[in-house]
């Protein structure tokens, strides 16, 4: 009796391939280590060849053979290779690059209706914050808390007012500083925009409150005649910061507003594609924080003049804008 | 090779091994492009907390190695540098907090330390390249999840703010426990981002039974062989690949009994070897002429 088991036609069909299926699940271990410069011009233009031929097993196995553990390995082999193959295949670099060149300003633009609306509820909040304060003071301590007033209010005299304008840091201090507002402001907007998800609701209070915290201060400083001061004080990073509050609150109304309304689209997908432009401008924004926060720690505590203050905060300004919104060719 | 029919044939309840069975309804359909589907199985609610939980436990304990570390390195150099260690520390800290599971996400396995353990991935459900992007927002969304319910949990105050703290909880809830509620167990990261979790165990080819060494050669008669279906033959190969001595021999005796076997010199491992070798050949050569026979119940 010579090795009846060969009479099956399922045995057969296995020690035929079995040896591409190994040489493939080889390659793709190393793959899926990251150890793609390892690999040899032969062996990467191999997989595809393997990874159709192990697909067209897969098919002829489910037909043929009732091994479970056949069919069930060579699925997983098969579902490895897959995303190998169709996985991404653009770099780091590239894609870093295409970041900054065309898509980050591209879902900017795309969301240039929940910006409005994201800056006018900001606006609104100064307004009115602005206004209530003018009338009475005591306001104030409604809308500022107490750790971020740092000493500041109305009961302060206006040369106490007038000293925290200044640049009170001598240098030591200003890198940890700004390492400290740039990761509490990023901190803050991803969770403003994650918040978008409830409907809106949320990112709105936290777009009219940061709003109305501005207002107040604007407020109190105006009324002691350091309006002007304050302006150069506040928007020398204040641009780019408030610039990024803006769009974080934009891409989480974005979100929200399209899981309360999805459109024609099923409200998975219309979900899903909301999510990724959103996803993008929310990356741009923490780079956005970046800046402002080296703006804030450094250039504000170590210039004092207030018209060069404004002149940083209009090139600033400028900067954002034309990157963001000039027309610009798009790739063909 | 991959023609069509060959799909048409293919099962539509396909009657896994063990670990398999009771998953009919997480698997999904995935046709590359190439016409196949590759019928992926979704990961279930347990399988991804405790792939969260492990890497909650990395990134605390990292995080503890990485500030004991600085707080040394800050208490060696002196004050000077010691500003330079507390960038250090802030900025290492925010990384690890929004960046630890997009970085390795965006691994070629998809998969953060904790899911490579369970043996799970995140991809597209569309199937397309899972892009950095969809990637950011599926992990940017963990702040409501996690951090939200977090900050209302360690929300300190008595009265009122107790009420709005518990008030609080009740409403994460709803993002926390999400995936519990829906079918496809997203949450709410992987709605916003146009992914799922699937699984994709790495497993490893086992030795065909049949090829096994030379079996013992015991002839059974056609109507022997038609006491079973597909569902038992999968049955029989996991006791097989299993190889406990105790429910071999129980296997052994009920196929006897079933069957009529007459008392052979064989053991129950060769008996059940033999069974297997000349069930499968059976099943197989009924399945080439396109004959299916899902289980015992089923017309042979």
């Amino acid at each position: 009796m010579t090795m009846p088991s060969l009479t099956l036609k399922s045995h057969r069909f296995r020690a035929e391939r079995e040896a591409d299926w190994r040489r493939l699940d080889a390659l793709l271990v190393r793959l899926e280590r990251g150890a793609t410069r390892g690999l040899s011009d032969d062996e990467v233009t191999s997989i595809p060849v393997l990874y159709r031929s192990a697909l067209s097993s897969l098919s002829v196995a489910r037909a043929i053979s009732l091994d479970q553990s056949l069919i069930s390995y060579l699925e997983s082999l098969c579902t490895r290779a897959y995303f190998c193959v169709y996985g991404t295949r653009t770099t780091l670099v590239e894609r870093i690059g295409a970041f900054f060149s065309t898509a980050w300003p591209a879902a900017v633009r795309e969301l240039w209706r929940e910006t409005l609306v994201s800056a006018g509820f900001m606006v609104l909040g100064a307004v009115v914050a602005f206004v209530l304060t003018r009338e009475s003071p005591d306001w104030f301590y409604s809308f500022v808390p107490g750790d971020l007033a740092d000493g500041r209010g109305p009961a302060s005299s206006t040369q106490e007012l007038r000293d925290t304008l200044l640049g009170t840091h001598s240098g030591s201090g200003l890198a940890f500083f700004s390492t400290f507002l740039f990761t509490h402001n990023a901190q803050i907007s991803l969770f403003a925009f994650a918040l978008g998800f409830a409907c809106c609701l949320p990112t709105a209070f936290l777009m009219s409150y940061n709003g109305m915290m501005l207002g107040a201060f604007l407020s109190l400083f105006s009324q002691r005649g350091l309006g002007f001061e304050f302006g150069g004080w506040a928007l020398i990073h204040g641009v780019t910061e408030l610039f990024a509050v803006t769009l974080a609150g934009a891409a989480g109304f974005r979100v929200g507003w399209t899981l309360a309304f999805p459109g024609a689209r099923s409200r998975l997908d219309a979900l899903a594609s909301a999510g990724r432009i959103a996803a993008v401008v929310m990356a741009g924004v923490v780079v956005m924080l970046g800046c402002a926060g080296l703006l804030e720690g450094f250039a504000r505590q170590l210039i004092t003049n207030s018209y060069l203050r404004y002149a940083i905060a209009a090139a600033s300004a400028a900067v954002w804008l034309g990157y963001f919104y000039l027309p610009r060719r798009t790739a063909p | 090779m991959s023609t069509p029919a060959m799909l048409n044939a293919a099962p539509s309840d396909n009657a896994g091994s063990p670990d398999y069975q009771g998953t009919a309804a997480r698997v999904r359909e995935l046709v590359t492009p190439e016409g196949v589907d590759l019928r992926l199985t979704l990961a279930d609610a347990s399988e991804r907390a405790s792939a969260f939980l492990l890497d909650a436990a990395i990134i605390t304990g990292i995080l503890i190695a990485f500030s004991l570390l600085t707080v040394g390195a800050a208490l060696f150099s002196g004050a000077r540098s010691g500003e330079f260690v507390g960038v250090i520390w802030l900025l290492g800290a925010f990384v690890l907090r929004n960046f630890y599971f997009m970085v390795f996400e965006l691994t070629p396995r998809a998969a953060t330390p904790g899911k490579r353990i369970l043996g799970i991935r995140v991809t597209t459900r569309s199937g397309g390249p899972l892009t950095a992007d969809a990637i950011f927002a599926r992990n940017v969304m963990r702040e409501l999840e996690v951090f939200l319910p977090l900050s209302f949990i360690f929300a300190r105050g008595g009265g009122v703010d107790s009420w709005i703290a518990l008030a609080g909880i009740v409403w994460c809830g709803v993002f926390v426990f999400f995936p519990l509620f829906n079918r496809d167990r997203l949450r709410v990261g992987d709605l916003v981002a146009g992914t799922w979790v699937v699984r994709a165990p790495k497993r490893i080819l086992d030795v065909d039974l049949v090829a096994r060494e030379t079996p013992t050669v015991i002839a059974f008669t056609v109507r022997q062989l038609d006491a079973y279906g597909i569902k038992e033959l999968s049955v029989l190969e996991d006791v097989l690949r299993r190889k406990e001595p105790a429910t071999m021999a129980a296997v052994a005796q009920r196929i006897r009994a079933k069957i009529g076997a007459g008392a052979t010199a064989a053991t129950d491992e060769e008996f059940l070897n033999a069974y297997y070798a000349g069930l499968r050949g059976r099943l197989e050569g009924r399945l080439l002429f396109g004959r299916r026979r899902r289980d015992k119940y089923d017309k042979p």
